[in-house]
């Protein structure tokens, strides 16, 4: 159908036909985009809401059937057993290994893209390499590392795993926001007696600075999100979503949805927020150009 | 850190034997250089002749691989850019497109801790005329207006040496004409010492007191504009700076103040003192605007000569004058440029001409004959008639 529909537009492109005809035609298309775009929204939100909903169930052990409404679960949200320690221990790794691996990671971009150095091609490949690796592989291999080393496994080993996966995806968000700065810039800096400190403070950690924001909010995302790498690694420590993975067997306790939505409503409440500065920001400069 | 005193005056730049080599190539050879203090100095040359690399070095934006560099007489070959007393104003401006007008151009005195810094950028700006700009970001102001800032932003640290990197080059002709004016007349009140680096011949011509042509990393003349563009020494300099006839012949004939060559069977003379080589094979030049046309046989005598006859294969015509390449059997083309005295051209296409110029407006270059095409395939005269002629055609649909 498309492709029919495509070559009627085309010739009607072509051709100086009367509009009504071309009207016509369109209006397929123009109910048919709607209701497929709608139904491919509703395919994604519905696990989003079925959760959301389920936060206000009045649940009893498991959370599956509706029991009525109640606000319990959202008043009283560490009443559920470990919820709340392992949602704080989710927060505590996630701003670690986010702030270990953006300074990390950002220092390796600007090397990569700004020197010239034995093994950097090398190295530039083998940093994609957490990313194409399977993260069972992952787990598995620094499981075993960490099993061989004697190292007590616990907060502190997730915080190594989540640093070592975070960084590939920071040096990648970084090193594209690296390679479309002028080095001019830079020169200028210099040229107007900037010390390599001033120009890198004043210079060039301002102008990458949204590709650092940008990996620091990936990388914090990929690691409060990880499951795999971290159950391999965890010992008896309990992350948010290996909490929810052990007592899905039991049932998931609504507490577990409240924190699950929150975290939702949050990471919504961010997005529509920084939309709408930039939008202010831009209609200031525009109304001042 | 530098100190946190302006520059009472411009500074002498002297380069004493620079090298610099990239890896694959050598981009500055043997380059020594001196520009007195308070000179519009500018260094002209095609792209990838090294003239920027120049600049770099200078700036200490680049290390030179051999060779010194000296500020107003102090070494400043092992220093850092940011502790030499130049600043730049770069090709693409390299404004900081995070920091508003004003805070650009304070960026320099903030870091040398220089008193009133705000009060000195908004006199600067107003120096360039922006000051009402003064808060706004680098990407709302156009394309000439971020070059004013640019420049702006570079004076107001009073560098004993400015650095211009083919700063107009963006512009378009009302505004370049307007910059090169504002560069003039900002070095006549602070009294910098200027170094232009650019590949267009009228810009550093109508700005600098020197110019120096530079060539695959060397100088190959360098002068005041005029003396360059009346004695050209190298076939190269002929022909980037302004358009050049040239003919190459064995010597004929010497006497006490003149030389004569055979040029395809005539006999051309060139004063002594105007011709660089005075035995074996010499190239004789003539421009194209010294040239007489003329529709029958002029009279040859001891103070013109006279090529011909020739056939017209071509005549543009603009207004003010007419450009026409006239074949010359065994010469090849010749261009002459003729004022339009009468009511249109004086020669029709087709037509047979002979041309004449005064013996002392030739001149004889340095070059060996074999050496003298030194840009070859794009540069002959023909295609710079052509050239020359698809920018008159495009100038005139624009007016």
């Amino acid at each position: 159908m498309t492709v029919q529909e495509g070559l009627v537009i085309a010739s009607a492109a072509d051709a100086p036909h009367p509009p009504r005809a071309r009207r016509a035609q369109f209006s397929l298309g123009s109910w048919l985009l709607p209701v497929y775009t709608a139904l491919a929204l509703i395919f994604l939100l519905i696990p989003i809401a079925y959760t959301f909903v389920f936060s206000f169930n009045n649940s009893l052990k498991s959370n599956i059937s509706w029991r009525g409404f109640t606000l319990d679960n959202w008043t009283n949200v560490c009443n559920a057993q470990d919820v709340c320690a392992a949602f704080g221990n989710s927060i505590l790794i996630g701003v670690v290994a986010t702030v270990v691996a953006t300074a990390l990671g950002t220092a390796i971009a600007i090397a990569l893209v700004r020197y010239r150095f034995r093994f950097r091609s090398a190295i530039s490949l083998l940093l994609f390499l957490p990313m194409a690796t399977p993260e069972v592989v992952l787990g598995a291999g620094l499981a075993s590392e960490f099993l061989g080393a004697g190292v007590q496994k616990g907060i502190g080993t997730i915080i190594v795993a989540h640093i070592m996966f975070c960084i590939s995806f920071v040096v990648v968000t970084v090193k594209a926001r690296v390679s479309s700065l002028d080095p001019a810039l830079e020169e200028a800096g210099r040229d107007l007696y900037g010390s390599p400190a001033q120009v890198f403070w004043r210079i060039t950690f301002p102008l990458l600075l949204p590709g650092i924001i940008a990996a620091a909010l990936l990388s914090f995302a990929l690691s409060f999100d990880d499951f795999i790498i971290t159950s391999f690694n965890s010992g008896s420590a309990t992350t948010f979503p290996k909490f929810v993975y052990i007592s899905a067997a039991r049932g998931i306790p609504a507490e577990a949805n409240v924190i699950a939505s929150a975290v939702f409503l949050l990471a919504i409440v961010l997005v529509i927020g920084q939309q709408v500065t930039a939008a202010s920001r831009r209609k200031r400069l525009t109304r001042v150009g | 850190m530098a100190t946190a005193a302006f520059a009472e005056a411009g500074a002498d730049l002297e380069l004493v034997g620079v090298h610099k080599r990239f890896p694959g190539f050598t981009a500055i050879e043997d380059l020594s250089l001196t520009i007195p203090a308070g000179s519009f100095f500018a260094l002209l040359g095609p792209s990838g002749c090294g003239k920027t690399t120049t600049l770099r070095l200078v700036a200490g934006l680049e290390e030179a691989t051999a060779g010194r560099i000296l500020i107003g007489g102090k070494d400043v070959t092992d220093t850092k850019p940011f502790q030499r007393p130049v600043n730049t104003v770069f090709q693409s401006y390299a404004l900081f497109p995070h920091m508003s007008i004003i805070e650009n151009v304070a960026f320099g005195l903030r870091r040398r801790r220089i008193a009133d810094a705000t009060a000195k950028a908004h006199e600067a700006l107003s120096l360039v005329e922006l000051d009402h700009l003064a808060t706004r970001r680098p990407s709302q102001l156009s394309g000439g207006q971020q070059q004013r800032v640019a420049l702006a932003r570079a004076i107001v640290n009073r560098p004993a040496l400015l650095l211009l990197d083919e700063p107009l080059g963006a512009l378009d002709l009302k505004l370049r004409r307007q910059m090169q004016l504002e560069l003039k007349s900002i070095q006549e009140e602070v009294g910098l010492t200027f170094l232009h680096v650019t590949h267009d011949q009228e810009e550093a011509m109508t700005m600098a007191d020197t110019v120096a042509v530079m060539n695959k990393g060397q100088i190959e003349q360098l002068g005041a504009p005029e003396v360059l563009y009346e004695l050209p020494r190298t076939a190269f300099v002929a022909n980037f700076l302004g358009q050049s006839n040239l003919f190459t012949g064995p010597v004929a004939d010497t006497t006490a103040d003149s030389i004569s060559v055979n040029i395809a069977g005539s006999k051309i003379v060139v004063p002594r003192a105007r011709a660089k080589r005075h035995s074996g094979q010499v190239t004789i030049g003539v421009r194209p605007e010294k040239l007489s046309l003329h529709l029958t046989a002029p009279e040859k005598t001891a103070e013109t000569n006279v090529l011909g006859p020739g056939r017209v294969i071509d005549v543009s015509f603009s207004g003010v004058s007419s450009q026409y390449i006239v074949a010359v059997p065994g010469l090849g083309s010749i261009i002459v440029f003729a004022q339009n005295m009468g009511a249109g051209p004086m020669a029709p296409e087709g037509a047979e001409t002979w041309v004449s110029w005064k013996v002392e407006h030739g001149f004889g270059l340095e070059d060996e004959a074999s050496a003298a095409p030194r840009f070859t395939a794009d540069d002959d005269t023909a295609t710079i008639a052509v050239q020359k002629k698809r920018a008159l055609m495009s100038e005139l649909e624009e007016a």
